[in-house]
């Protein structure tokens, strides 16, 4: 089994691995991170994004070897210990989840759309959530969370 | 009084915390020492004969603990999985519900069908191994659409039922129905067809089961929204383990939309399996295996005839309906496509005679069962097609034709002629709202600057009605269900005057840890972060019914202010005792009890400390402060509104553009303003893609499901929705002490309606759902 090593959440990391074994997996099982989902088996729903050196990336489409050395930040990593992250609040603020089980790829898809967009408005904050589906909300709260955030995390 | 906290605040939710940094407790973030993985042989054909078994190579593989199919757990005298509601057919036999045993036994008869449990010490081993299950497999002829499998000569699915007929169920006065018809000034006539759809909760079923050998107890971790009735069921009628025998929790739950209301094969197999190998045993469905073996909805083939007068009043209805159950019957799968359907086709109109028949087919598909509106969004759907259609036959006004035939505002209590007794509502007022929302009156210069574009638009209403707060028990007892419809709750204060509500309802998303904690905030004036609402263990939570038919505020809900009453009565006492009044001089109001006409007071955290510290106590008072109640509903609850959707159709491309939609529902009195508007997103959402986009699709040639995954199976995305425009008004339901009725599936249950006639009206011609680009092109271009 090969060894992988990365830094998740700023802590360094290394595990043995089957060379087949998803970073979505290795997240969960290994390092015991289930903030991270899995909704689906075909990298369409989102629920498992994570940021990979800083870019939105589905963990169930890469292996963990892929992340060799990468700096990983899952939804438990986001909050700056108990002072949450603008997007985190604004979610619970603007009622932009339900079940909570899309819940947590979205805010990580989210933060990542308004770190490299500026002046985000409805059709482009609808836009970039395309690749995270929510079954619960009708989308309406989750576009009003990241504009809310957007406008504070710009500043 | 409306407080920060109380009823009619939109409070922010209480259980948002956890899931937004990532600390939610689904299925399967929980593991347990020592846990083993199950994974599932399903079927790969859509109706087999299953020659032989082999599991040799599989049990030889690494890492296999074990191989369990049907005949082990029939050995093991685990009974089928049952249909809890009985439908008694026109000539008086009861429906017809073939055994079905939790793993096939001898035949498969559809894809997906759970075959055996391969257990193994990890995931992977238990995959690698199940390939090596082998089985011989001899296909037979299969049938997946209702109306193929109920017409002459289609394949026999099960020996024990000729013609493949469940059952051939009637409501209403065919004769008064018939002759409404003949005599009418026009009649409408439609087939229509009310696709098939998946429900897919973003959290895909899972169950995690334990057997702890010290106690003889199992404990099932599984995506419950009913975990009592799960237990009830496994225990009674599957015989997995005694009631008290039996733990059963479902912790948080990633949506259910009514897919997670059911007693499946696979939480039954983990729920036995556990013991009989005495490991933990957890099995997650991959999103391939929810499309697979998920409960569907819908999936109706209905031919129905409207007689209207003159001016456009509804003389009569006649619904002829093809509905498919799938190859077995689920949980509800009788209840849904009759007493949640045909008792609501009489629409919000005044309606003098209806005549529903059902004939419920099984076919080579994967159960069908309840989904988010169950049975009320394919009676809306009848009911606002028809009067749509109606209405462009005989040149009236859609919105004018509804007025016309609105039950009145002074009408209730309403009888209908299927069953239903409406307790209020207002229905002129919501239409009048919605359309003063849209702007009615400027669409027809709306459509025309479409026009000059090249685009058609088109206007579509929907109003709808539903009953929730399911359900009286007594009344639902009479019509076949196998259970009462009630709903407990135990209010619990702690010594230090903080208070956990046990509740019998699940919130898989719904926010009653917000909702709920309101009530009790508002009536007993607790902090609302001083109240933890705990749901979803049966070894916590005395009983429950649990969350599905919007019945959680209506029935849960008022089951806590049943409690509440019960606290405030024994509080009353105490206050009298110490404040040395007598009770009837002790007046209640939000937490503080006083003597009438003084000063002298107490506040609910001094009498509950003092109920748990009695050294000044009355004598015939019994100390705690710890009070459960059960409340039977009344009646139903009706929820009614008004949605109008307008969009905008672009003929080269066929695709449609939702430009408004307009929401005015009446729910009655509502604890939290924000919760609701959320769930009515929701299930527009869920509507809308029913109507645009969703489409489970089995291949007639292979029997294959064709959408089974997020490839092939067109979810509601955030760029294909508008922005809604949602509104209630309030006219309070008479019959629960919450003046509550229900918000949850009111989307679901209008959207569809709404949606097709606007594009309907938009492209002058009738299409079927789902209105998809290409069926909207081709139409457009009168291909």
């Amino acid at each position: 089994m090969p060894t992988v090593s990365m830094t998740v959440n700023g802590k360094q990391v290394s595990a043995d691995v089957e060379p087949n074994t998803l970073l979505v997996t290795f997240i969960r099982e290994n390092l015991r991170l289930t903030g991270t989902h899995v909704g689906c088996d075909t990298s369409q729903c989102g629920a498992c994004v994570v940021h990979v050196d800083g870019n939105s990336a589905k963990s169930c489409t890469m292996l963990a070897v892929q992340a060799e050395g990468a700096e990983i930040t899952t939804i438990e990593g986001l909050a700056k210990g108990s002072d949450l992250h603008p997007m985190q609040k604004s979610f619970q603020e603007n009622h932009g989840l339900q079940c909570g089980f899309c819940t947590t790829g979205m805010i990580m898809t989210a933060v990542d759309m308004v770190n490299k967009q500026d002046n985000l408005d409805d059709a482009s904050i609808r836009k970039g959530l395309e690749g995270n589906i929510c079954r619960c909300t009708g989308y309406q709260n989750i576009v009003k969370s990241v504009k809310a955030a957007a406008q504070e995390m710009e500043g | 009084m409306t407080t920060e906290t109380g009823i009619g605040a939109s409070v922010r939710r209480k259980e948002d915390k956890r899931f937004i940094i990532g600390k939610g407790r689904y299925l399967d973030d929980i593991t347990k020492p020592g846990q083993t993985y199950g994974y599932f042989v399903r079927s790969p054909h859509a109706h087999a004969k299953i020659n032989n078994f082999d599991a040799t190579e599989a049990l030889n593989a690494p890492g296999v603990v074990a191989v369990l199919t049907g005949p082990d757990l029939e050995a093991d005298g685990i009974g089928p999985i049952i249909c809890g509601w009985g439908i008694t057919s026109k000539d008086g036999t009861p429906h017809k519900a073939p055994a079905h045993p939790a793993l096939a036994i001898g035949h498969v008869r559809y894809v997906g069908h759970q075959v055996a449990l391969v257990v193994g010490e990890t995931l992977q081993e238990a995959k690698n191994a199940a390939e090596l299950v082998e089985i011989d497999y001899e296909e037979l002829p299969h049938v997946v659409e209702v109306g193929d499998a109920l017409a002459e000569g289609a394949p026999q699915i099960h020996a024990d039922v000729p013609g493949n007929l469940s059952f051939d169920w009637e409501l209403g006065d065919k004769a008064a129905a018939e002759q409404a018809i003949s005599n009418a000034h026009h009649v409408t006539r439609m087939d229509l067809r009310n696709n098939r759809v998946i429900p897919n909760a973003m959290e895909p079923r899972a169950a995690l089961s334990e057997y702890d050998m010290g106690t003889d107890e199992i404990t099932l971790y599984t995506t419950s929204q009913n975990p009592h009735v799960h237990r009830l069921v496994l225990s009674a009628f599957n015989g997995v383990a005694p009631e008290h025998k039996l733990r059963v929790i479902a912790p948080d739950v990633g949506g259910g939309f009514g897919s997670k209301i059911f007693i499946y094969s696979e939480e039954t197999v983990c729920a036995w399996a556990t013991k009989k190998l005495n490991r933990p045993i957890k099995w997650t469905a991959e999103r391939s295996e929810a499309f697979l073996s998920d409960a569907h909805g819908r999936d109706h083939e209905t031919h129905a005839e409207m007689a209207f007068d003159s001016y456009g009043k509804i003389l009569g209805l006649k619904v002829s309906t093809k509905a498919n159950v799938g190859c077995y019957l689920s949980t509800f799968a009788s209840a849904v496509p009759t007493y949640l359907y045909g008792t609501l086709l009489n629409g919000q109109y005044t309606m003098p005679a209806i005549y529903v028949e059902v004939q419920a087919g099984f076919t080579n598909t994967a159960p069908v069962d309840a989904y988010r509106g169950a049975g009320r969004p394919e009676a809306t759907y009848v009911v606002e097609r028809m009067i749509e259609i109606g209405a462009r036959e005989m040149g009236i006004d859609p919105g004018e034709i509804r007025k016309r035939n609105f039950i009145a505002p002074d009408a209730y209590p309403y009888e209908t002629p299927v069953i239903m007794t409406y307790d209020s509502g207002n229905y002129a007022l919501a239409m009048d709202k919605a359309q003063e929302a849209i702007e009615y009156q400027g669409f027809e210069a709306r459509k025309a600057e479409s026009a000059q574009r090249g685009k058609l638009r088109g206007i579509g209403y929907s109003s709808f009605i539903e009953a929730c707060g399911i359900a009286p028990s007594a009344a639902v007892g009479s019509l076949g269900a196998g259970v009462g419809l009630w709903e407990s709750a135990q209010v619990r204060f702690n010594p230090t005057g903080s208070v956990t509500v046990f509740t019998g309802s699940h919130s898989h998303g719904q926010g009653h840890e917000t909702t709920f904690a309101q009530i009790i905030s508002d009536q007993l004036g607790v902090p609302i972060d001083q109240v933890e609402i705990s749901h979803g263990d049966t070894g916590k939570v005395p009983f429950g019914m649990g969350t599905y038919g919007s019945r959680s505020l209506a029935v849960g809900g008022s089951a806590i202010v049943k409690a509440v009453d019960k606290i405030v009565e024994k509080s009353k006492k105490i206050a009298a005792h110490t404040l040395e009044a007598s009770v009837e001089d002790i007046e209640h109001a939000h937490g503080v009890f006083s003597v009438a006409g003084t000063d002298k007071k107490m506040t609910m955290a001094e009498i509950a400390f003092s109920a748990y510290v009695p050294h000044n106590y009355p004598a015939d008072v019994e100390p705690g402060m710890d009070e459960t109640a059960f409340y039977d509903p009344l009646n139903f609850t009706f929820p009614a509104g008004t949605h109008i959707a307008e969009v905008e159709i672009d003929p080269e491309t066929g695709t449609t553009e939702i430009l408004d939609w307009v929401a005015v529902d009446d729910f009655g009195n509502v604890i939290n303003p924000m919760i609701v508007e959320g769930q009515v997103h929701g299930g527009l959402a869920q509507g809308i893609g029913q109507a645009l986009l969703e489409n489970c699709v089995y291949d007639k040639e292979s029997g294959q499901l064709l959408t089974g995954s997020y490839m092939d199976y067109c979810m509601p995305r955030a760029d294909d929705l508008p922005t809604f425009r949602v509104q209630t008004i309030n006219t309070p339901c008479t019959t629960n002490p919450l003046g509550v009725k229900g918000c949850g599936e009111a989307g679901a249950i209008a959207a569809p309606a709404a949606l097709m006639n606007a594009i309907t009206n938009a492209l002058g011609k009738e299409i079927d759902m789902p209105a998809t680009p290409e069926k909207v092109w081709r139409a457009a271009q009168d291909l």
